[in-house]
């Protein structure tokens, strides 16, 4: 029998369930991950949506933050969306805040402004057939500037919202809010890509 | 086309609050304090609950000038309260961006008997419940977001239990009717049919749905989280204590490691004091706030 993949999602704060529910429908067996015991045994790891500061302030304890830099630069892919975005980036634009800092990204927060402004719009990924995605973006932030690992795939007017560098992809939406599977699909190619 | 407002970017932003603590703040001081020990989000007021309850008198929207501080100094979202039925008030906190609007029975009630018709504005609205029916029609109304009411000011966790006892008691019933009592049940909990049918079918709530008042202990939060609810808010259970830092960030940690007894019993160790208690018993059912809505 084939050996199910196990990803770990961090599960300190925000939108963990739906990233959850979004990996088992794609049969792939979850570890929520709320200590650095949680990171063992698992092929990949996403870091959700939520508030980057206290998602942070919990990564900072116990060396939680630094074994999850070590696994990714051992090659275990790690996705963020949103608030994980913003943890993954090296530097973080007005904000001294702790972040990973495993993306050689430069990222703004809140960057489409406070919540009055969240929206939800169709979004072309480079590369990808079929339709484009419908994409949400809650008090999102985008990347500012990208060093030269870093793919960019997408853009929405003109700002850059999904990148990916080797084995970390960040977005500035939420594909786990809404039906569409493609995005954790490539999470997971990504996942298999570095089993082999 | 970008389409904003929309019923996912509302209910959205509550979703990525799950998991965390919402502070009731009345000075920047105190919100960087909150957002250092890690809370989700802040709540900018005049006075806390318990202050409100022992002033008396008439408890409005708070001075927008310390709601904009407020919002200057911290970087998480910042929520604001409106009286129960005040649409102005909720337009004028609409107007200075505020990421939440809390139609809350804190404050001293605009309307006997009309809420506010929350579909209508940008900003998504959170709403007080006691039970499943008074949920439903808040959401009906175009609330994205439930809490229970509690009874707040009191540092006394027992209202908060019982109303989220209540709602998960009346969801589980729910679950296991036959589909044509369902009708009936809409009618007795004077709910909207259809959120009775989606309460039905999926054994949740449609919004996210977090504990208030009355929390004032790391063990009252994880507490709370046992019973079902998705996040915590703490009135004046943090600064109405004796060291705010300490016990917000306790708090914060007891809310992700709900489940981890260990881990709970060191985060209560040294806490201080915690905020004097009230019994429910002595609070007059006229000053009770939990009463307030309709």
């Amino acid at each position: 029998m084939v050996k199910m993949k196990k990803i770990g999602v961090l599960a300190i704060q925000g939108a963990f369930r739906e990233h959850r529910n979004t990996l088992e429908k794609l049969g792939v067996e979850v570890q929520e991950v709320r200590s650095r015991e949680n990171l063992e045994g698992i092929q990949g790891l996403i870091i959700p949506g939520g508030e980057s500061t206290a998602i942070g302030k919990q990564l900072e304890m116990n060396d939680f933050g630094e074994t999850i830099v070590k696994m990714a630069n051992e090659g275990v892919p790690v996705f963020g969306t949103c608030a994980g975005m913003i943890l993954l980036s090296k530097r973080i634009d007005q904000s001294n805040q702790y972040s990973l800092g495993l993306m050689d990204t430069y990222v703004k927060r809140n960057a489409f402004g406070r919540q009055i402004a969240s929206f939800e719009a169709d979004i072309p990924i480079k590369g990808w057939e079929g339709k484009d995605l419908r994409a949400v973006f809650i008090r999102a932030p985008y990347v500012l500037e990208a060093g030269p690992q870093v793919k960019v795939l997408s853009e929405y007017s003109g700002k850059i919202i999904f990148v990916r560098q080797e084995n970390l992809l960040a977005s500035a939406f939420h594909p786990e809010l809404t039906d569409d599977l493609r995005v954790h699909q490539f999470f997971l190619d990504i996942v298999d890509q570095y089993q082999k | 086309m970008a389409e904003i407002a929309s019923w996912k970017v509302k209910t959205g932003l509550a979703e990525m609050l799950k998991g965390g603590v919402i502070m009731d703040v009345t000075t920047p001081e105190q919100a960087k304090i909150a957002e250092e020990a890690g809370a989700c989000s802040v709540m900018a007021l005049e006075r806390v609950p318990a202050d409100i309850r022992a002033a008396g008198g008439v408890a409005r929207m708070a001075d927008p000038t310390i709601i904009k501080k407020i919002m200057e100094t911290v970087t998480i979202p910042v929520m604001a309260k409106a009286r129960i039925g005040h649409f102005v008030e909720a337009r004028i906190l609409e107007a200075l961006g505020v990421d939440y609007i809390d139609e809350s029975e804190v404050l001293t009630p605009a309307d006997d008997l009309f809420h506010i018709d929350k579909n209508g504005y940008k900003v998504p609205f959170v709403c007080g419940a006691r039970n499943l029916g008074e949920a439903l029609r808040r959401i009906g109304e175009g609330a994205a977001m439930i809490r229970t009411k509690g009874e707040p000011g009191t540092g006394n966790v027992v209202e908060a239990v019982r109303h989220m006892r209540t709602v998960m008691a009346e969801i589980r019933r729910l679950t296991t009717m036959p589909k044509e009592e369902l009708m009936t049940a809409a009618k007795e909990m004077a709910a909207p049919y259809d959120l009775v049918q989606y309460v039905a079918e999926h054994g949740k709530l449609p919004v996210v749905n977090f504990a208030a008042g009355g929390i004032a202990t790391p063990a009252d939060a994880a507490l709370m989280m046992q019973l079902g609810c998705d996040g915590i808010f703490v009135g004046s259970g943090i600064f109405k204590s004796s060291d705010p830092a300490k016990r917000a960030k306790a708090i914060v940690l007891a809310t992700t490691h709900y489940n981890d007894p260990d881990m709970l019993a060191k985060l209560s160790e040294e806490l201080g004091e915690a905020m004097p208690g009230l019994e429910i018993s002595a609070i007059a059912p006229a000053d009770r706030m939990q009463e307030r809505g309709w």
